[in-house]
């Protein structure tokens, strides 16, 4: 019923959020990417505790990790935008296109 | 006097205890406190063997009885009951093997027997045993060795002789090798000497006896070679060494057999002769130990074949040759024989069988060594050969059973023979040092005491009545003459042939050193007090000595028991020691050698002085150059050692046996590592390399062509990363929701 | 006191040398004094403890094994670490606890290329443990690994200080004696299986004690009982060296450097025959007794063939080395015999070989060091320029040659002796043969040494080294290397007792245990 409506939101968030990571040259936007791919996880994980929450009122574990999810994502953004700040400041150029020193 | 008997010992170990503070002081306190020291040791050993003869003297006018007895007959035998389980097996196991059944307990009553039958028919006086005193040695098996000192007649005779003849050579050494660069090393070596000969002759068992014999003959070794810087001297100080090593292996053979025959209990001297002697020896094992023993007598004594040394051991210095190789070291073969005496009586039954190869042996070499004498112009060289003849004498007197009388010729012929070697070292220290005798001559007046002297103890070698050699070789003859059995006629022909040639070399070489013109160029005159005296002393005893043996009746003439044959009397061993007959004085023989004897002198001053006599006979008459040619050759006895065999053994033998070890051994060795390499090349081209290798090298290799091909995914593009990570996603995804 | 060395004792005494070298070890090489100190401290004090176990040893009771430990140590196959000394390990103890120090008193100013007294010094402690090690070992495996521990140092020895072949030499030697050691540890091996278990904690095992195995080897059938017997002839054999695995010996002395040719000579040959006389010969008698007529005459062989080989040499080491060949032949003739006599002469032959050999060594180096050459035909006139190496060469080669009143002769002529009526059911016909010519030997022996002397130490020096300034006497530390040998060859040579007593009940012991499980 009404937990389709938020899986499905999730699914379009992750989908924009996959296409952003994989099609987008900014590394910014890739970051931001991420972080919608992240957050429709966390959209996913707070909709099946609700749902869980009707037949268990004691069981909030997809709340909390959806908190944990994001304490996480804030590190992760803190980190990717440092080395994107670093990057610009070595190459004056965010494109992450540029970035394949590791090329085997 | 007190009782030096039991503490004999002393006297061989002050010479040792001499020989060490000279070589280690001498060159710091100089060549008087050198040659001081020698003289002082040698001094007061001499003065305790005269109290040990005085003691030994005693003990036979006085013998043990009872307790005293039974103590002294116990230690003797050096057998102290053992005990143990190793000792009996190995005792049986002796015994088993030589097919006897000695055990100590039948040896002991047998032993008992032996005392009380000697004691029986000895008849003249009761049987002494001989004072032994011993300490432990060494230990093998459970079983104890001992070394100690065994005081008899004979050890006492020999313990004066050997003093005396020291004493005399160690004065006459101080003014012979006055400024010597190494006097001190020849007084080390002289006080060295003297203790081993002291010590060997005080030997109580075979072992001592070895022991002493080899370090006499280290001692002449080393003298021979006094003057090293010259290869001759070294050459015949090695020559006498090696061919003494050839005679010493039989007799280590001999120590081996005799130890083993005896039980394989004890090298005990007495306990030795004692088995030989009981009526369950062995005697083949006793005549084959008696041969080997007399393998080293033929050595050391100078017996032929092996008397080419004692020739060439003239190199060394005079009284060094007087002292070792004429009055003491050759006589050691001779001591040996008859303190073992019992061991060469049964081994080669002496006296009752036809067999007589000691005589016969001895008999010989005093013939050779006599005719070489003749062939000689070097004055010691004479004295050598002489030296032979006699010690041939002995031998022979030994080997015909007159035991006294071969010992009484080892004693007298010690002193005058001492005197002829100090006499012509005497001449040649007038003479510049040559000892050949076509550069003396007429010295008769430049040197009357050293004549005088020498012309003594001429006459005493040859036997001319009553000097000391008259008596000696005289008992000798009549040994062979009537001795056990009359089985020796042939000896009795040999030593009256050498009784005349020894007269008649000795002549010569007095003739034609004393008399007639000076033919050298120095100008000769009389040896200094120092020299002097030590040849008159000699002269004396060779006058003086033979009255010690005096026969029981001498042409009628009966003189008390209390005077006549004392030394037989007192020299003589009566405890364990074969039944002689003792040959009585015999009038015809004594006659027919001295004849004998004043005929060879007759015609050596008639041919020598006179030139009277077929002169020139080797150049006119073809048997007769040969004869000469031969003897001028030695029997060409050295071609055949030093030329055949040992030349042949140090030149082709050896190098021959070098050439097995690095061709054919070590060849095997390399080849064996010479193949290996070349397996182990293969293995390596085709196993290692090819094949393990290849497996190795085909590895990375391949790791490398995979890791070209993946690097071509490793783009660094992220996106590119991300996009595979999510179509793996995908494919799991699928796989998960589709498959599982 | 007498506890401590009980328990400690010997395990101190064979591992001391290996932490003075470890010590040694953390220090630059170029503090050589620190080095010199070092080893010889370590070496000094190994010998007063060794002194203090032969102060402590109970010579009555010389045939049992004093101050024995046993520990656990390899318990999955039943090794143990099991040390212990008697009368027949003390005297060969006692020669290597004398030998060391002096070795490396001699090197203190002797040092030969390439110098670096540290390596080499830490190589001679090293050898030090493994040549005590062998002779206390109880246990084959812990005696193997201390018989191998002494390979590798005198190997390096050789290697790296030794003369102008020194390459080929050490290899030799290394190789030779690995091959004997191969089949040595299978021969250890099978007699391990082949021979009956014991019970372990409750469980049957197999031993590798030596102390039980010549009970336990009584199972072990008379074929297999001589196969391993000649696994352990050419272990030992080539080590001692018996004719014809001797090759190796005379290139390794004339290569070695002076204190190897010492230590080679005077202790390591001894492992050889220590093993027939502690491990082959009572461990299995029966086999023994079927080989002693062919290792008797090997010994013989060896007597006659070492002392040609020796008239054939130029070189004045070489010699010295054939030498070691011909004296060895005596020793293994003593054992040969199977007699008590025939072992107490060799082991009174080894020390005396021991002692002698190594003197003459110590003079040939320091005769290297002065005429720069071991020819004999260049030498001449030694009493003429340095008289006291004359002399000390002329008392060697006396003592060399077997002279009475020399340690020399108690190893020969008891063992010459004991040939004349061998052990168990010996062909006694056949050993007096070799009787015989063993005797001969000893005329052989004069005549190589002497011969050897008379071009040496005789004659005056040659034109080259006429007033050669080289040509220096006896130095001190000299001195101070020779005297003890020296003394005790003289002192061996009068009271053999010293010896012969010291072994009699071990001999005794072990003669029994062939006699009674053996014939």
């Amino acid at each position: 019923m009404f937990l389709n409506q938020f899986l499905l939101l999730a699914a379009i968030l992750f989908c924009i959020g996959v296409y952003g990571v994989l099609a987008r040259k900014n590394g910014v936007l890739v970051l931001m990417s991420i972080e919608l791919i992240l957050n429709a996880v966390n959209i996913n994980l707070v909709a099946f505790g609700a749902y869980w929450h009707v037949n268990d009122m004691a069981n909030v574990s997809g709340q909390v990790f959806a908190l944990f999810v994001i304490a996480v994502a804030a590190a992760e953004v803190g980190v990717g935008l440092a080395l994107v700040l670093l990057i610009y400041r070595n190459r004056q150029s965010i494109d992450i296109d540029d970035v394949d020193m590791l090329k085997g | 006097m007190f009782n030096m008997i039991d503490k004999v010992w002393i006297i061989p170990a002050l010479m040792a205890a001499s020989f060490l503070v000279i070589l280690f002081f001498g060159k710091r306190w100089g060549t008087r406190a050198t040659a001081g020291i020698g003289i002082a040791s040698v001094s007061i050993c001499l003065i305790l063997s005269v109290v040990v003869a005085g003691n030994w003297i005693s003990r036979v006018n006085h013998p043990p009885t009872g307790a005293a007895l039974a103590a002294d007959i116990a230690a003797a035998n050096g057998l102290t009951p053992q005990t143990g389980e190793t000792i009996g097996e190995e005792a049986n196991a002796a015994t088993k093997d030589s097919g006897e059944t000695v055990t100590t307990d039948s040896h002991a009553s047998s032993e008992e027997g032996h005392a009380a039958e000697s004691g029986e028919h000895g008849g003249e006086h009761e049987s002494v045993p001989p004072v032994v005193r011993t300490v432990t040695w060494f230990q093998i098996g459970g079983m104890e060795f001992e070394m100690g000192t065994l005081v008899d007649g004979l050890a006492a005779m020999m313990l004066i002789t050997v003093c005396i003849i020291s004493l005399l050579v160690h004065i006459y050494s101080t003014e012979y090798l006055h400024g010597d660069v190494r006097f001190t090393h020849y007084y080390a070596f002289l006080s060295l000497f003297t203790a081993s000969m002291l010590f060997y002759v005080l030997s109580s068992n075979t072992l001592q006896m070895l022991m002493g014999w080899e370090l006499v003959g280290v001692c002449s070794f080393g003298l021979i070679g006094h003057w090293w810087e010259e290869k001759k001297n070294t050459d015949a100080a090695l020559k006498a060494f090696l061919t003494n090593r050839v005679g010493d292996i039989g007799l280590i053979l001999g120590v081996i057999i005799t130890f083993f025959a005896a039980g394989g209990i004890s090298f005990n001297v007495l306990h030795i002769n004692e088995y030989a002697l009981s009526g369950n020896a062995n005697t083949t094992l006793l005549l084959v130990g008696a041969l080997c023993l007399f393998g080293g007598v033929t050595s050391k004594s100078g017996q032929f074949p092996l008397h080419t040394w004692l020739p060439d051991a003239m190199a060394g210095p005079t009284p060094v040759s007087a002292l070792i190789h004429a009055a003491t070291m050759v006589v050691a073969g001779v001591y040996l024989i008859a303190r073992l005496y019992a061991v060469f009586f049964s081994g080669l039954a002496i006296g009752s069988s036809t067999f007589h190869y000691v005589a016969f042996i001895g008999g010989f070499t005093t013939i050779i060594g006599g005719l070489l004498a003749f062939v000689q112009t070097d004055l010691k060289k004479v004295l050598a050969y002489s030296t032979i003849s006699q010690l041939g004498y002995m031998v022979m007197a030994l080997g015909v059973g007159a035991w006294t009388a071969g010992v009484f010729h080892l004693f007298t012929h010690a002193f005058f023979k001492a005197c002829l070697f100090l006499g012509a070292g005497s001449v040649s220290h007038a003479c510049h040092h040559t000892f050949d005798m076509r550069e003396m001559g007429g010295l008769r007046k430049k040197m009357p005491v050293t004549h005088a002297t020498f012309l003594v103890a001429t006459l005493a070698l040859a036997g001319i009545f009553p000097l000391a050699g008259f008596w000696s070789k005289d008992e000798i003859l009549a040994g062979s003459a009537s001795g056990q059995e009359n089985a020796y006629t042939i000896m009795l022909i040999f030593g009256l042939i050498t009784a005349f040639l020894t007269a008649a070399y000795m002549g010569r070489a007095y003739w034609m050193t004393f008399w007639g013109k000076y033919r050298g160029h120095a100008h000769p005159h009389e040896s200094p007090k120092v020299i002097t005296v030590p040849l008159i002393i000699l002269a004396g005893c060779a006058v003086f000595l033979g009255f010690t043996n005096f026969p029981k009746s001498f042409f009628g003439i009966k003189l008390p028991g209390s005077v006549t044959t004392r030394f037989e009397h007192f020299v003589e061993p009566t405890f364990s020691f074969p039944p002689l007959q003792h040959a009585e004085f015999t009038p015809w023989l004594a006659i027919a050698s001295t004849i004998l004897a004043a005929g060879g002198l007759f015609l050596a001053y008639q041919y020598y002085e006179k030139n009277r006599g077929p002169h020139g006979l080797t150049s006119r008459n073809k048997v007769a150059l040969a004869g000469y040619t031969f003897l001028e050759n030695k029997y060409y006895l050295d071609d055949l050692y030093t030329g055949v065999i040992a030349g042949s053994t140090k030149g082709p033998i050896a190098r021959a046996a070098n050439w097995f070890n690095q061709n054919i051994l070590d060849g095997v060795i390399n080849g064996i590592g010479f193949v290996a390499r070349k397996i182990a090349g293969v293995v390596y081209v085709f196993g290692d390399q090819l094949i393990i290798d290849g497996a190795v090298n085909g590895s990375g290799q391949g790791s490398e062509g995979a890791g070209q091909l993946l690097r071509k995914i490793q783009t660094g593009k992220v996106q590119q990363y991300a996009s595979i990570l999510f179509a793996g996603a995908v494919v799991l995804a699928g796989v998960l929701v589709f498959v599982v | 006191m007498k506890d401590f060395l009980n328990s400690w004792g010997i395990s101190l005494m064979v591992f001391l040398p290996l932490v003075g070298a470890l010590a040694m070890l953390v220090v630059p090489k170029a503090k050589e004094q620190f080095h010199k100190v070092v080893a010889l401290a370590a070496s000094l004090v190994v010998g007063f403890i060794g002194i203090l176990i032969m102060t402590n040893f109970d010579y009555d009771a010389n045939g049992q094994l004093q101050f024995v430990v046993d520990k656990a140590w390899i318990p999955i196959i039943n090794s143990r670490y099991i040390v212990g000394i008697d009368g027949i390990s003390l005297p060969m103890i006692a020669l290597t606890l004398l030998i060391v120090p002096l070795c490396i008193i001699y090197s203190w100013n002797h040092f030969p290329e390439p110098k670096n007294p540290k390596a080499f010094l830490i190589l001679i402690l090293i050898l030090e443990t493994g040549m005590l090690g062998s002779f206390v070992a109880q246990d084959l495996i812990l005696f193997f690994v201390f018989f191998e521990v002494v390979l590798l140092p005198m190997y390096f020895m050789i290697g790296v200080w030794g003369g102008e072949k020194r390459q080929y030499a050490s290899l030799k030697f290394f190789l030779y004696t690995l091959f004997g050691s191969a089949l040595m540890i299978v021969a250890f091996l099978s007699l391990y299986f082949l021979s009956d278990k014991i019970p372990v904690n409750g469980e049957m095992m197999h031993s590798f004690d030596m102390r039980l195995l010549p009970e336990l080897a009584t199972g072990i059938s008379t074929g297999a009982a001589l196969w391993i017997f000649g696994g352990m002839f050419m272990g030992f054999g080539i080590k001692v060296p018996m004719f014809p695995f001797h090759t190796w010996l005379p290139d390794a002395h004339t290569q070695a450097p002076t204190v190897g040719s010492v230590i080679l000579a005077a202790v390591l040959l001894k492992l050889g025959t220590y093993g027939f006389i502690r491990i082959a010969i009572p461990i299995l008698p029966g086999a023994a007794e079927k080989w002693a007529p062919f290792i008797g005459l090997l010994a013989v062989i060896g007597i006659i063939y070492g002392a040609l080989c020796c008239l054939a040499q130029t070189d004045m080491k070489r010699l010295i080395a054939f030498s070691s060949v011909s004296h060895m032949g005596f020793v293994m003739l003593g054992i040969a015999t199977l007699t008590t006599f025939g072992f107490q002469a060799a082991i009174f032959g080894m020390v005396a070989h021991g002692l002698i050999t190594g003197m003459l060594f110590f003079v040939a180096g320091s005769t290297k060091d002065r005429y720069h050459t071991l020819d004999i035909s260049r030498l001449g006139g030694m009493l003429k320029s340095m008289p006291h190496m004359g002399w000390i060469l002329g008392f060697s080669v006396m003592a060399s040659l077997g002279l009475p009143g020399l340690a020399g002769f108690w190893g020969e002529f008891p063992a010459i002796l004991s040939a004349y009526n061998p052990g168990l059911g010996l062909n006694v016909a056949f050993f007096r043969v070799l009787m015989v010519i063993a005797a001969v030997g000893t005329v052989l022996a004069a005549a190589y040494l002497l011969w050897m002397y008379q071009r040496v130490g005789f004659g005056v020096p040659t034109k080259e080294f006429e007033d050669d300034p080289h040509l220096h006497d006896v130095t001190f530390t000299e001195w101070v290397a020779w005297t003890p040998m020296l003394i005790l060859i003289v002192v061996l040579g009068f009271v053999p007792n010293i010896i012969f007593k010291v072994t009699d009940g071990a001999v005794s012991n072990t003669i029994a245990i062939v006699n009674g499980l053996g014939g």
